[in-house]
């Protein structure tokens, strides 16, 4: 095997995403939960980066800038002030214990790999074989959606799987049309504002922004 | 190859590894208590304490037996023989078929065994706790060693460590993700196997935490130098396979006698470097709990398979 540089640095970096997303899944404290997950926005900068720049993709620039500006520092930032202004430095709680859910990690990024094998075998980008890691992470962030019992790290999980669909995206067909692409930014940005708005409500309501409490039909 | 020549550069890299593995703890000693902000001990501080412990007389429990007494050569014999075989300076040595990745998992065992029974042999309360603690992160570290081992060696398809380095650093440079994760898993298991800190702390003598240091609480002189000596010969061990499979380049070939210079200068460097980084990651990660260690090393696995699933998704 002898793959060509670009496609490799692209392998690499697909491999640290799906390190990045494991390493989510598995953290048990809020900040660090949010700076994994900018970090995770960095990796997904560079690999569309050298996507564009090794396959002359001039709009693949704009994407990476705008994930840049609003995945690495503008939702970290929302998110470092929310927690702040909410007071949540807690340990995150899960409702499986982490090595199990480590566990049914693994098995969801095998049925990610098997799943993507035959599609990126029709593709004929030079990323295809990152499709079966895309798959993989979007998978993990949904297991972590389902895992986390409280809102903030179920929004966090909800943007990482942002990240996998978006590198999905590009590794798969070199990006969206720019229209979709600003759309869904926009959808991303605005929804976290709203979620931001929520948990104030949330905790005024039941004093904790444990989503648990939202399963009770009565008024206390 | 010359049968004489590589007979010699054995020999030569077996002696010089046994020679510098008390330097080697010395010096991230030393690292750390910088990091620490004191002055240290200075990194010859280890060979003063084993010329100490050789000079003195060895105390023995009544009731201790062979087994007590034998451990501390086996253990060293065990040690001895894993940097003897691994590719540390040069590769296609006269030891170099017995490298075998799975023979040295084996040969770690070996020694953990005899460690274990000789703690449990005296039948005091530390040390069964300690041999009982050492067995629970040895079965939990042990396959994910494996793992680890198994990703690089499914990339050179040979278990054996010679021609993994061979693959790996003589060829053209090939980026491979794999590596990245195995390399990270790798390392965690390092830090669990040495007893360094997230782990178990090397420096503690505090009943509730320790791990090695309770085991070998009975021996004393010549015994516990030999232990001491073999514990660093393991850490050197480890760090030596680490720099073979995952930063293998400057390795020369046997025979070579530059390449033999060029080897040792670029194995010291490469070792000072892992030393620092070694003391650096113990000093800023805090010790954890007992229980938690199954959930580190669970990690450590993880991490393994997921270099060989990512394997065969990219590098095939």
């Amino acid at each position: 095997m002898n793959l060509p540089f670009y496609t490799q640095l692209i392998n690499l970096l697909a491999a640290l995403l799906l390190l990045l997303a494991f390493a989510m899944l598995t953290q048990r404290r809020i900040l660090s939960l949010i700076n994994l997950f900018a970090l995770q926005g960095f990796v997904l900068v560079l690999s569309t980066l050298v996507v564009a720049y090794s396959t002359h993709q001039s709009h693949l620039y704009y994407s990476a800038l705008l994930t840049l500006i609003l995945k690495v520092l503008f939702l970290p930032w929302i998110m470092h002030r929310l927690i702040h202004a909410l007071n949540v430095r807690w340990d995150v709680e899960t409702l499986i214990d982490i090595p199990a859910t480590m566990l049914i990690g693994i098995v969801l990024v095998i049925f990610a790999f098997n799943l993507a094998a035959p599609i990126s075998q029709f593709a004929g980008t030079i990323t295809k074989s990152t499709l079966g890691i895309a798959t993989a992470s979007i998978l993990l962030s949904f297991l972590m959606m389902i895992t986390r019992r409280k809102a903030v790290s179920q929004v966090i999980g909800f943007l990482t799987m942002e990240n996998g669909l978006f590198f999905a995206a590009t590794s798969a067909t070199y990006g969206m049309p720019m229209v979709v692409e600003l759309g869904i930014a926009l959808d991303v940005l605005v929804g976290s504002l709203i979620f931001g708005v929520f948990f104030f409500h949330i905790r005024e309501t039941f004093e904790s922004l444990d989503i648990h409490h939202l399963e009770k039909l009565k008024e206390r | 190859m010359n049968i004489a020549s590589g007979i010699v550069f054995q020999v030569l890299q077996s002696v010089l590894v046994v020679l510098i593995a008390p330097l080697m703890l010395g010096w991230v000693n030393q690292c750390r208590a910088w990091l620490q902000n004191k002055s240290g001990a200075g990194i010859w501080q280890p060979y003063k304490v084993l010329n100490k412990l050789f000079h003195k007389d060895a105390v023995l429990a009544h009731n201790a037996s062979h087994l007590f007494r034998s451990t501390p050569y086996i253990l060293f014999g065990c040690m001895w023989l894993a940097v003897g075989i691994v590719p540390v300076l040069a590769t296609s040595l006269p030891f170099a078929p017995a490298a075998d990745v799975i023979a040295l998992v084996g040969l770690f065992a070996l020694a953990r065994v005899f460690v274990s029974l000789a703690a449990m042999d005296i039948g005091t309360s530390f040390g069964t706790l300690g041999a009982r603690r050492e067995m629970m992160i040895g079965f939990l570290a042990e396959p994910a060693m494996l793992m680890t081992l198994f990703t690089a060696s499914l990339i050179s398809h040979s278990t054996s460590l010679a021609t993994i380095v061979e693959t790996l650093g003589h060829r053209e440079l090939v980026i491979y993700p794999s590596m990245a994760f195995a390399a990270v898993a790798f390392l965690m298991v390092l830090l669990a196997e040495n007893a360094r800190i997230p782990i178990d702390n090397p420096s503690t003598h505090l009943e509730l935490t320790m791990i090695h240091e309770a085991m070998i609480l009975e021996y004393s002189a010549r015994h516990l130098a030999l232990v001491e000596w073999a514990s660093s010969l393991k850490l050197t061990a480890y760090i030596t396979i680490g720099i073979a499979i995952f930063v293998p380049w400057g390795i020369a070939q046997a025979g070579d006698w530059t390449g033999m210079l060029i080897a040792i200068a670029v194995l010291v460097v490469k070792l000072t470097l892992a030393g620092a980084g070694l003391a650096l990651l113990e000093t800023v990660s805090a010790k954890m709990r007992i229980f938690r260690a199954p959930e580190f090393l669970g990690t450590a696995f993880m991490l393994a398979t997921l270099g060989m699933l990512t394997h065969f998704l990219l590098e095939r």
